[in-house]
């Protein structure tokens, strides 16, 4: 097993655009299930080898779609996700990067109650390596199949992370990343709560950044968790009151800083990494030191 | 993007709020007629995206038409330095010239997101004209919080309820209910990040008046809030900040420090930037390419950290998701043979496509220093910066 996505997971991509095939095409190479793509006025067409239908609700009933992952450009996202929760889709993963934050505001809302989990927006979204399944634009390269959790605020640093584990040797359960943006469907608690509860993962890789207090919220959780946790906190280095490119990851007020953070997590007794390129030795480290390596 | 005091108070009158009469000028000449107009007693102040504008020199009273074109000749022209703006200071181009007001008492109000609960919420304090930072330490049980549901909108009752804890009572009820009400139709409507009545007065003679206003609009609402976007006052912003714009380089921020760094996503920008940091230097800048799905948008973004005059030392740093490595080495290569970056440049690339990417660097010829690893990478930058200047 792993978290969101396994090989049971049958995908069905909306926005079958450039990125959208591109990336359908990556996934079934890696063994993923791509059912089905959707996209109004396609419906019927094959696209990349991948049928296309004309929505969320056809790909549904007549593939079994269970996991959406949505490329829709920004100003249309918001409707693409409550279309995929309309569908009654599990788990929806948003990759789309710009979508107004009133927009995001207001799907929060529409989800509330729903059958749907969302991950993201803007995010590279959820890989699962042992299970050959990837519902997202991380490159299944760097993978290897473990019991490591990865979850990030920023899809690039899901990458870094992952890289730096596989070259260690030490495999990786599922990558989530939840998205850079201010409002998201799924938080790093949430994320953390999933990791806890997978038999097949032993210790998660928290990457947080600047901005908000959701890595104080997930600190909160920490506290009570059966696994190790590692994290880094991304933009110590930043300037108060400027956007650092993710609309969530600007520092307004004293708890939006990487210290707080950081001293929040090592509170909570997780193990605060100060180097991004120490965060795969240090995981090696804390597993060895519990017998789990 | 942040609007300047008077497009915030016309956005906001627009929709019912109370703003003092005032009109923009930029000119002394301007500002006398605009005075005039007025009648009476004017305040003249300073339009520029930074707070604290009155302590540093930016806010001036006038008695006279003659006056107000006095302040206006002192403020306009001004680069104006604040504890927000940095030692360089913002340029004014224009000034507020604004009917002066009796005032009995100052209030704060203000949407904001609260992105824990993930709903606007609407702020109120008695403690106005203070920073709400301020007002969050010294008097935290003086904040209401009025959150809005989505599917509701903000609703009458939470008005009266924060009218109330305001002292907004008896003859204040009613205005103050709508002017809460005005405010939370703006954010909604606008599409605002912020937006913040600071202070909101009560006047002597029993009025209500938003005697200063800011407005932040998102960013990523651009593509529906277009006639605000056209009115954005760039010269406020950063001239690298606005030639990376202009390259279609949406998220550059201009630093102190003298190592460059082109990186492709806003997480690993500011992971390098931290590591640098940790390897004992300083980033002149956060540039996250994005896919950068053209080596072109590679090149410009070369183009504009080579021309930094702080740049000692650059890093491009990749880990390619939809991001191809070997666009990227493609644009490194150009920039360096057209001389777009004169200093030394380390180059670290990982993941989508890696091995084309490394070899266009080899076969290219062009002098760049190879790194592994995102430590490796930010030593090395830190030790070229640190040769070049010697």
């Amino acid at each position: 097993m792993a978290v969101l996505l396994d090989g049971a997971s049958r995908v069905v991509i909306q926005g079958m655009g450039a990125a959208g095939q591109r990336e359908a095409v990556v996934s079934r190479d890696v063994g993923t299930q791509v059912v089905c793509g959707v996209t109004p006025g396609r419906g019927g067409q094959e696209l990349a080898g991948v049928p296309v239908r004309n929505t969320v609700r056809e790909a549904v009933d007549e593939f079994g779609a269970n996991v959406s992952v949505i490329f829709v450009p920004a100003p249309f996202a918001a409707d693409a996700i409550a279309e995929a929760a309309d569908a009654a889709v599990p788990v929806a993963i948003c990759i789309t990067e710009g979508i107004p934050t009133l927009d995001m505001v207001r799907v929060r809302r529409h989800l509330r109650g729903s059958a749907t989990r969302l991950i993201g927006p803007n995010c590279p979204g959820v890989m699962s390596p042992g299970e050959r399944a990837r519902g997202g634009i991380m490159p299944p390269d760097v993978y290897l199949p473990g019991h490591v959790g990865v979850i990030s605020r920023s899809g690039t640093l899901v990458y870094e992370t992952v890289d730096q584990l596989t070259r260690l040797g030490i495999g990786q359960s599922t990558s989530v990343g939840v998205g850079g943006d201010p409002i998201i469907g799924t938080t790093q608690r949430e994320a953390l709560e999933l990791f806890e509860a997978d038999a097949e993962t032993a210790a998660v890789v928290l990457i947080g950044e600047i901005g908000g207090t959701a890595e104080q919220e997930a600190a909160d959780y920490v506290r009570g968790m059966s696994k190790p946790v590692v994290a880094f906190i991304a933009g110590a280095t930043a300037p108060p009151g400027r956007r650092m490119g993710h609309a969530g990851a600007i520092i307004a007020g004293r708890a939006g800083t990487a210290s707080a953070k950081q001293q929040a997590l090592r509170d909570a007794g997780a193990e605060v990494v100060e180097s991004p390129a120490d965060i795969g030795r240090t995981m090696q480290r804390v597993l060895r030191e519990r017998g789990l390596l | 993007m942040k609007l300047h005091e008077y497009q915030a108070k016309a956005v906001l009158a627009a929709r019912g709020v109370p703003v003092p009469s005032g009109r923009v000028a930029r000119s002394p000449g301007e500002a006398e007629a605009a005075a005039g107009e007025l009648g009476g007693p004017v305040v003249v102040k300073a339009q520029a995206h930074t707070g604290g504008r009155g302590r540093g020199g930016g806010v001036r009273l006038a008695a006279t038409a003659a006056e107000a074109a006095e302040a206006a000749s002192a403020i306009l022209g001004m680069q104006l330095v604040t504890e927000q703006t940095g030692p360089a200071g913002l340029p004014v181009d224009s000034v507020l010239v604004e009917e002066q007001v009796e005032i009995a008492r100052e209030i704060y109000v203000s949407v904001v997101i609260d992105s824990a609960a993930g709903v606007p919420v609407v702020i109120g304090s008695a403690a106005g004209g203070m920073e709400i930072e301020e007002i969050a330490e010294e008097h935290p049980e003086q904040i209401h919080r009025a959150p809005i549901d989505p599917a509701l909108g903000f609703m009458p009752y939470q008005a009266r309820q924060l009218a109330f804890a305001l002292g907004l009572d008896g003859d204040l009820l009613r205005p103050a209910v709508a002017l809460l009400e005005a405010l939370a139709r703006t954010f909604d409507e606008v599409d605002c990040s912020l937006v913040e009545i600071n202070p909101l007065v009560v006047t002597a003679d029993g009025r209500l008046l938003a005697a200063d206003a800011k407005l932040s609009v998102d960013d990523n609402a651009d593509f529906r809030q277009q006639a605000l976007f056209g009115e954005r006052d760039r010269a406020q912003d950063d001239r690298l900040e606005v030639e990376a714009q202009d390259a279609g380089i949406q998220n550059y921020v201009k630093l102190d420090g003298s190592i460059g760094c082109l990186v492709n996503g806003a997480g690993l920008a500011m992971a390098t930037m931290d590591a640098i940091q940790y390897a004992g230097g300083e980033p002149a800048n956060f540039l996250d390419i994005g896919t950068a799905n053209s080596a072109d948008a590679v090149v410009a973004a070369l183009r504009l950290i080579g021309s930094d005059a702080d740049v000692r030392a650059v890093l491009v740093n990749i880990f390619g998701g939809l991001a191809r490595t070997d666009v990227i080495a493609e644009g490194v290569v150009r920039a360096k043979q057209m001389d777009l970056i004169p200093q030394p440049t380390v180059v670290r690339l990982a993941g989508t496509n890696v091995d084309d990417g490394r070899r266009i660097l080899d076969e290219s010829g062009v002098e760049v220093i190879r790194a592994e690893g995102f430590a490796e990478g930010a030593r090395l930058a830190v030790e070229a910066a640190a040769g070049g200047a010697g």
